[in-house]
């Protein structure tokens, strides 16, 4: 019986662990629906521009004041890592604090956590009175009822309650370290905790250690829980965010890609020696679908991008269609694609492991035309995103599609396209006349 | 109006048996738009004056394909770059400058992957380094002390980085450079690009030429510069949209130099 809480904690450990594993292995399966795409080049630049955007939240502090408070509640998840990893062992082999053979340095560690606990909570505040209290217009545009509204507020709450549950551990800890309590040897230092020990004060020891006990027990399955609901949430961004900005776009963002598929047909069309009436050779391969209408038609790093999105709506406050009032919010572009995507995947688990047509497709079902059309392909929402997600490579593949697939572009542009097929210039004007200007006056 | 232009073309430079130091990418707007047409003129008499040797492709020059591609016809867009390509490699192009942003994005980025490989400079970095060479001298002239704002092209800064070199210019110029609330990296798009040009826009509050030029218009300029022959055109109707265009011009850098030096 003496071991029951160790095997208890091992159990728990395992079955979290293990069902996030299995998320993981769900959500790697889904990304790679989408089409290959090799990134290994110039891997000195994607480190470093994984240790800049990701670790080092370059990015972030373009807002200062989301910024500062992001980094103050990143730096408080990364650092207090290790206090749940003494929690861990703690639970494993039934110690307690095995960390404090490390003298000052464990009580200076404390220390910090504490103080970063402190300040985490008044951050969370912070971020839930800009949703809730001061409504920031970023959280309020239509993509962003319902569960995504919730999702944000969710985090926040459980955020809240890990920390709060931190330091009511340490606190009743520490009222047991001074009361001289069997195993709650003195160790740690408790800058913040031991303010609200005295409310501790005249408990008796038994009810002291439950509190603790409970506070712990609550705080390292609430880590557990929260580590398993990272997969139906936004909050995916604390782990994907570095591989995302890793395989982020290198090439100028103006540069768009060549589809190589088009680049071979061109250059066959060309080429004066080709025989026109030649047979397609057997083996020729069946050219590629031009440009994406679902989720399948994208790469993977533009599904890894969609599970990336943390929903922060910074590009769709920078988008200058959506700040003119128009359908296009980059951020719904994102937040379409993971729903599909999960929509595909959910699809594929039901079917054993395969496909079934559906009836539907990210094109239309869940993104119209017109939000593609309103794009200016300015590359401000690419800009924006503190975690180089590409909305726009999204709406480039899928205007491609409407255009080469279904010959569905807005009457103007076909008129600007005939124009540059038949005149050299998207205007109807003769090419003979180019030079015309230079003659003038 | 001084002496008349001279704009020779590849095809004369190919018969003497010469070659230019840059071909001038002129573009469609710049060829065929009335108001753009004052650019490329603007900027021609600045390369007679510097006596750069220069040539345009004329009538062998074609689309780029830019807003073909940006509104999703990558067929179309490679048919273009194709063909521009042959012609520029028969010329054995080394260097190209352009007014245009949107050439200048799509020749230096997207055409290496097609076989077109050049140095590709837009016209407000090719006017900084004629100074910095000491090839032309700028005088402030009627600019001195003027509010000017820059709108920042996207396809010349978000898209390529390209800031300071036109900022230089107009520093160079005596004005006073004043930023808008969103420039540079945050600058706000004119509307324009992305084929946006060729279509009304989508339904909305409002259009985004609107919306920038209100933006430009809040730091109470005397000229609105611009780098980008659309934004020119998006940024002019806004003006004329809001009934200021007898407070406030809009003008390309290189009209600004040309006129500063009295050309």
């Amino acid at each position: 019986m003496q071991y029951l809480p160790n095997v208890i904690f091992v159990i728990l450990l395992i079955a979290g662990i293990g069902f996030f594993v299995r998320n993981v292995s769900k959500l790697k399966r889904n990304i790679f629906l989408g089409k290959e795409e090799s990134l290994t080049d110039d891997k000195p630049q994607r480190w470093k521009n994984m240790a800049m955007i990701a670790l080092g939240q370059s990015k972030m502090v373009v807002r200062p004041i989301a910024g500062a408070l992001h980094i103050i509640v990143y730096v408080g998840f990364v650092i207090i890592n290790i206090e749940v990893l003494e929690i861990i062992l703690d639970g494993i082999f039934g110690t307690h604090r095995m960390f404090a053979v490390l003298g000052p340095v464990y009580d200076f560690l404390i220390g910090s956590f504490e103080v970063l606990a402190l300040l985490v909570i008044v951050a969370v505040i912070v971020f839930w009175m800009r949703r809730n209290v001061i409504k920031l217009k970023r959280f309020f545009k239509p993509e962003m009822e319902g569960w995504p509204k919730n999702d944000g507020n969710m985090i926040l709450y459980i955020e809240l309650v890990l920390m709060v549950l931190f330091l009511t551990m340490n606190g009743a800890d520490y009222q047991l370290q001074q009361m001289g309590a069997d195993h709650y040897a003195a160790a740690g230092a408790f800058p913040v905790s031991g303010m609200i020990a005295p409310m501790f004060e005249g408990m008796p020891i038994p009810s002291l250690v439950l509190l603790e006990r409970t506070a712990w027990w609550l705080h390292i399955a609430g880590i557990l829980f929260f580590l398993n609901y990272l997969y139906y949430s936004k909050h995916l961004h604390i782990l994907l965010a570095f591989p995302n900005t890793y395989y982020g776009k290198l090439t100028p963002k103006g540069q768009f890609k060549n589809l190589q598929s088009v680049t071979d047909e061109v250059k066959m069309m060309m080429d004066p020696d080709a025989d026109p009436y030649a047979e397609p050779a057997e083996d020729a391969a069946v050219p590629d679908k031009f440009g994406a209408s679902d989720v399948q038609d994208l790469s993977w790093v533009q599904l890894l991008n969609a599970y990336t999105c943390t929903e922060c709506g910074r590009c769709t406050s920078e988008c200058p269609a959506n700040q003119t009032g128009k359908k296009l919010s980059p951020r719904k572009i994102m937040m379409d694609t993971r729903d599909r995507l999960e929509e595909v995947g959910k699809n594929i688990d039901a079917n054993k492991g395969e496909f079934k047509d559906d009836g539907k497709q990210l094109l239309n079902d869940y993104i119209t035309p017109e939000e593609l059309w309103a794009c200016t392909s300015c590359n401000a929402c690419v800009q924006a995103c503190p975690i180089s997600i590409d909305p726009l490579s999204i709406i480039m593949d899928m205007r491609q599609y409407l255009v080469m697939e279904q010959s569905a572009a807005p009457t103007d542009l076909n008129n600007m396209m005939g124009n540059i097929e038949n005149n050299g210039a998207p205007w109807p004007f003769n090419q003979m006349d180019r030079l015309n200007w230079s003659k003038e006056s | 109006m001084a002496s008349e232009l001279k704009v020779p073309t590849m095809a004369e430079f190919f018969a003497s048996g010469t070659v230019p130091e840059v071909l001038f990418w002129v573009g469609c707007a710049g060829s065929f738009d009335d108001r753009a047409k004052k650019i490329t003129k603007a900027f021609v008499k600045i390369l007679n004056k510097a006596n750069v040797s220069f040539a345009v492709l004329g009538t062998e020059e074609s689309c780029t394909g830019d807003p073909a591609k940006r509104a999703g016809n990558e067929f179309l867009f490679q048919m273009q770059a194709v063909t521009n390509i042959e012609v520029l490699n028969a010329y054995e192009i080394k260097k190209i400058v352009t007014a245009c942003p949107h050439c200048f994005n799509t020749i230096k980025n997207e055409y290496p992957g097609l076989g077109g490989n050049y140095e590709v400079v837009h016209h407000t970095q090719f006017l900084k380094d004629l100074l910095s060479e000491g090839r032309i001298s700028m005088e402030g002239g009627s600019f001195k002390g003027k509010r000017i704002t820059f709108h920042d092209p996207c396809y010349l800064g978000r898209a390529n980085g390209v800031y300071e070199a036109p900022r230089d210019l107009i520093r160079k110029l005596d004005a006073e450079l004043i930023e808008m609330k969103s420039c540079k990296q945050r600058g706000l798009c004119c509307g324009a690009g992305g084929a946006q040009m060729f279509k009304e826009p989508e339904k909305g509050d409002k259009d985004v030429n609107i919306e920038r030029t209100e933006q430009a218009l809040e730091t109470k300029p005397e000229i609105i510069a611009a780098g980008c022959p659309f934004c020119n055109t998006m940024m002019t109707d806004g003006v004329k949209n809001k009934e200021k265009e007898d407070d406030v011009a809009v003008m390309d850098i290189a009209e600004m130099i040309a006129a500063a030096e009295d050309l």
